[in-house]
């Protein structure tokens, strides 16, 4: 979807309130219930997406008038950058509202998640709204050639392993077809690690050398260029996806929002989520099967649980044995809690059981 | 010359039984033993409470004796540090009428002088211990002597007094007498050295100072500290409280046995009849015979020769028998408008938002004539996190211990305050909240649970009444924080409309490049209500002083309180329907616009014709006689129109 297209459809917002107001009707404006209630798996796309929950934005409340007269504001915004040919940062758009009297922001969440909302109304993404992220993208490491197009509009070819140093290749906030090819690529599998420790010390053991991997470091919870970026190396080079991280609760909704989509981007899942990425560890069965170190689970980590335990994209045989263990051990772990065993335990050990267990290496 | 210092208070302190044991063992015993004996519960046990008895004794003392002479009090307290640690001279001066001269050593030398007991007034030392405790206790616990001065009136000498009191003879001691020159016209000067805790019992004799000043809005108190720290509790009206009555006589219910023999062998009356209609109040002559058919005695009876047993059958046909109650003009409440504005004075620097008071009509329990108020000081600075403060008066006396066990307490508790917008763990107990709860009881006889009379007991029909006066002001409590929220949900309403939505309409005819959009009628849509907003002014005007035949300004200012209603129909269109606004009983109503359907002495009600959308009906009155701030809150009622509609004014009760 383009600029004009995206204009188009701020339009037709605008035209929806206006002539509300024109015939007597307080103005409103419907959109996907973005829930953990309203998640439905998509058959065809292999995803998840909202369902037909509906949240009504009314002008007859003060939050949704604000709601509405925001959407005013950021679609004139918009419309103006598209003109300019400009496009602004997230935290950008939130101190550009400092100036919108009633209008501004009260905080960056509140102007993010409009920018989602106007996602998932228009059915644009925010890219096309001229809205990027400030996220530096996550680093990856790993036997593949990658051809950037530079500021400057030429094209840069970059070796993941030879032409960056132990930081790895940094993934841009726009990773499209017109700015990111592929260009070789000789490695097995894509193993993606949500710590930056684990990450280092993979790339300090040579990993990506000794087991012919592309090691992709998440960041915590990954940013959706990050996702976008895993999601293309799975499609398009047939790579299959691991996903590697400590052992709580909130490590497991970033591996759900690599494999199954995240709630808030729901309306985009197709695009962000690698529907066949597996969880690789650090499981629960982990935690007694390897003798890992362990913190107790805090009050917030058994309510995170218990709610993964409801959480649709976790119904699945495994997860929730895995969560009922958890529950039951009241324990947690981390990534790096396999140094118990050494430094190279995790690479000389620990992940090729795994990855042969996953029959990506042979004995 | 009647003197306020009446001695005889001293002892009404003491119930019957404690005042006839020491008289029967006075012999045996020093008075220095029995108050060493006694010293917890006449609230000297320690050094904290000391300090706090000590000031309280004498400062009720001086309240009293100004009350008893029409004048209004200007007390001075004044704590000085003493030679020795832990040593402290009190000095209570008072403008009241004096003491004549020869009263003054037995009033402050000798315990348990004189007695009233059979006084049935409304009075504060009935809960006192007694001046001369203090002098005793002074003597006791430093070895120094009181200093007593005082003056009976402009031409009349001052007397200077050193005070000693012998222990053994329970006598005044006059250790010196002077005649000494004091400007003050007239008034009496306490100076008493003690052994008292002064940094754990400041909290305390602060608390007990404004507390007193605020059941005691004609008084004026200054409280003047060790270090020179000067703390000054003002007046906030030069009228005294309504004198009381004494009744000289008791009432048939409550008496106890050992009263009724007593007045049965001293009366002069021959006749049981007789006795029963001359010794009692509300007694007729019907009810004499009732009551005497009732006890099965002969009304002829001579009442010196009833044994016992016939006594006991009297007292028993008291209760069975309907009796008039007692005539109340021997109580003295302080009223809500002076408890509404003691009590705003006191809590400035809170700023609360809201002060409500109430006084009920008088009651009785067991022959005793009480009566009840209370009031609620809500919001401003107030803690919202922890319990209510509260805070208790018997005979315009602050209580400061024994909360626990008060009968005002437990009343308190008993009441679901959640109600009333407060918070309250299973609707029982102290709540939560920012608020402070006052309870004044007035009686001739307060019913204590113990001799340090810190707690009012148990009476059901004291806490029945308690209760009624809590809830009457937890009602408009109530009224005011639901008045409030729905203001505030209606003003953010009126932000929508006035603001946001017109920016929206502005914005989206931008993006568009079409014209603004009309948006009245989305404007009905979302408010549909009638709003009614008010404000209050006041303005300072010279009171005119009518003579026979002019007019004059005078010096002093009096107050127009001036009150604005504006009633917006933000509905489609509204139906004629009626608007009360309630005005306080002291209020005289002067300049009221437009026309209204009628004023009474509660209310003034408009009748408010159908308004189209968005109209605006403005109304206004004056009232006169009021004090700046005693009406500070419109209190409006609707009639005639669903009250769901209507914003700032609830539904309208009948008269």
């Amino acid at each position: 979807m383009g600029s004009r297209e995206a204009l188009e459809k701020l339009n037709e917002i605008a035209l929806k309130v206006y002539t509300d107001l024109e015939n007597n009707e307080i103005p409103k404006i419907t959109l996907p219930t973005r829930a953990k209630s309203n998640i439905r798996f998509d058959e065809n796309l292999n995803v998840w997406k909202y369902g037909k929950g509906r949240t009504l934005r009314s002008a007859k409340t003060l939050d949704g008038a604000y709601m509405l007269l925001r959407t005013m504001y950021v679609a004139e915004f918009i419309k103006t950058m598209i003109e300019q040919n400009k496009s602004s940062t997230l935290r950008e758009l939130y101190y550009i509202s400092e100036g919108w009297d009633m209008a501004k922001f009260n905080s960056q969440q509140e102007s993010d998640h409009l920018a989602e909302d106007l996602e998932t109304i228009t059915g644009c993404l925010r890219e096309d709204f001229r809205l990027r992220p400030e996220e530096d993208g996550a680093r990856i490491i790993g036997n593949i050639l990658i051809e950037e197009k530079t500021r400057s509009g030429e094209k840069r070819k970059i070796h993941c392993q030879d032409d960056v140093g132990d930081a790895g290749y940094s993934i841009p906030y726009n990773v499209e077809k017109e700015k990111i090819r592929f260009v070789e690529c000789d490695a097995d599998f894509v193993l993606a690690i949500e710590t930056g420790g684990m990450f280092d010390r993979l790339v300090e053991n040579g990993f990506d050398e000794s087991h012919r991997a592309i090691l992709v470091h998440l960041k915590g919870q990954p940013a959706r260029s990050t996702r976008r970026f895993i999601k293309r190396l799975n499609e398009e080079l047939k790579l299959p996806v691991f996903v590697f991280t400590d052992c709580d609760p909130w490590s497991y909704r970033i591996y759900a929002s690599v494999a199954y989509g995240a709630i808030k981007t729901a309306h985009i899942s197709e695009y962000l989520a690698t529907p066949s990425a597996q969880f690789l560890g650090v499981a629960p069965s982990d935690i007694v099967n390897y003798d890992l170190p362990t913190d107790k689970l805090t009050n917030e980590d058994v309510k995170a649980l218990k709610s993964e335990l409801t959480d649709p994209r976790f119904n699945t045989r495994f997860w929730r044995d895995e969560i009922n263990l958890q529950l039951k051990l009241g324990k947690k772990s981390e990534q790096q809690a396999l140094a118990k065993y050494g430094l190279d335990y995790v690479t000389d050990v620990y992940l090729p059981e795994k990855l042969t267990a996953f029959g990506v290496l042979r004995k | 010359m009647y003197t306020g210092w009446d001695a005889v208070k001293e002892v009404r302190f003491l119930t019957k039984e404690i005042a006839y044991e020491l008289a029967r063992k006075q012999k045996e015993i020093s008075v220095a033993e029995f108050f060493e004996r006694n010293k917890h519960i006449l609230g000297f046990g320690n050094p904290t409470r000391a300090i706090v008895t000590a000031v309280k004794e004498a400062v009720d003392n001086s309240l009293d004796a100004c009350e008893d002479a029409g004048i209004l009090p200007d007390i001075i307290v004044e704590i000085k540090e003493g030679d020795r640690e832990g040593e402290y001279t009190i000095i209570v001066e008072d403008n009241g009428p004096g003491i004549v001269e020869k009263q003054i050593p037995p009033i402050f030398g000798k315990l348990l002088y004189g007695s009233r007991f059979h006084s049935i007034r409304q009075s504060r030392g009935q809960q006192g211990i007694g001046i001369s405790a203090v002098v005793l206790y002074g003597q006791l616990s430093t070895g120094k002597h009181a200093k007593i001065m005082s003056k009976i009136g402009e031409n009349e000498p001052a007397y200077l007094y050193e005070i000693a009191i012998d222990t053994h003879k329970n006598a005044p001691e006059i250790i010196r007498r002077e005649i000494v020159s004091w400007e003050k016209p007239h008034g009496t000067r306490v100076e008493i050295s003690i052994l008292g805790d002064f940094s754990r019992g400041r909290r305390f004799l602060y608390e007990y100072l404004q507390n007193t000043s605020i059941v005691n809005p004609h008084a004026r108190i200054v409280f003047i500290e060790p270090n020179g720290e000067k703390h000054i509790f003002d007046r906030v009206t030069e009228e005294l409280p309504k004198p009381t009555v004494e009744l000289k006589k008791p009432h048939p219910h409550g008496i106890e046995m050992g009263t009724l023999l007593k007045l049965l062998r001293s009366t002069k009356a021959k006749k049981l009849s007789t006795f029963l209609k001359t010794e009692f109040i509300s007694m007729g002559e019907r009810t004499t015979q009732a009551v005497c058919k009732k006890a099965n005695l002969d009304p002829d009876l001579d009442p010196r020769s009833l044994t016992r047993e016939q006594a006991g059958r009297l007292l028993k046909a008291f209760k069975e028998v309907k009796i008039m109650a007692p005539p109340t003009d021997c109580l003295s409440p302080i009223g809500e408008l002076l408890i509404k504005r003691s009590l705003k004075h006191e809590t400035k620097e809170i700023s609360p938002e809201f002060i409500v008071a109430t006084t009920r009509p008088p009651s009785v329990y067991s022959g005793h004539p009480f009566q009840v108020e209370a009031g609620i000081v809500y919001g401003g600075n107030l803690d919202k996190e922890s319990p209510v403060k509260i805070m208790r008066f018997a005979n315009r006396v602050p209580l400061l211990y024994q909360q626990g066990e008060c009968v005002t307490t437990a009343a308190l508790s008993s009441i679901d305050w959640r109600r009333y917008g407060l918070e309250q763990r299973g609707g029982k107990g102290i709540p939560v909240g920012p608020a402070i709860f006052f309870i004044h009881v007035a009686s001739t006889s307060v019913p204590f649970t113990s001799e340090s009379k810190e707690a009012i007991a148990d009476i059901p029909e004291i806490e029945n009444e308690i209760k009624l006066a809590l809830r009457e002001c937890a009602r408009k409590m109530q009224q005011h924080i639901s008045k409030k929220e729905r203001r505030r949900k209606t003003r953010e309403k009126f932000l929508l409309i006035t603001k946001i939505l017109p920016e929206i309409a502005r914005k989206s005819a931008n993006m568009l490049n079409k014209p603004v959009p009309n948006i009245d009628g989305v404007i009905t849509k979302i408010m549909d209500v009638i709003w009614i907003d008010d404000s209050i002014e006041y303005e300072k005007v010279k009171r005119l002083q009518t003579t026979l035949d002019s007019f004059e300004e005078s010096k002093d200012y009096g107050c127009i309180t001036k009150s604005k209603i504006t009633v917006m129909n933000y509905k489609k269109k509204s139906t004629e329907f009626l608007l009360y606004a309630v005005i306080p009983p002291e209020a005289i109503v002067g300049f009221v616009k437009p026309k209204p359907e009628a004023i009474t002495e509660r209310y003034i009600k408009w009748k408010i014709p159908p308004l189209k959308a968005t109209q605006k009906y403005e109304l206004y009155f004056e009232l006169a006689g009021l004090n700046e701030g005693d009406f500070d809150e419109n209190e409006l009622y609707v009639d005639g129109i669903n009250p769901e509609y209507v914003i700032g004014a609830n539904k309208w009760e009948g008269d």
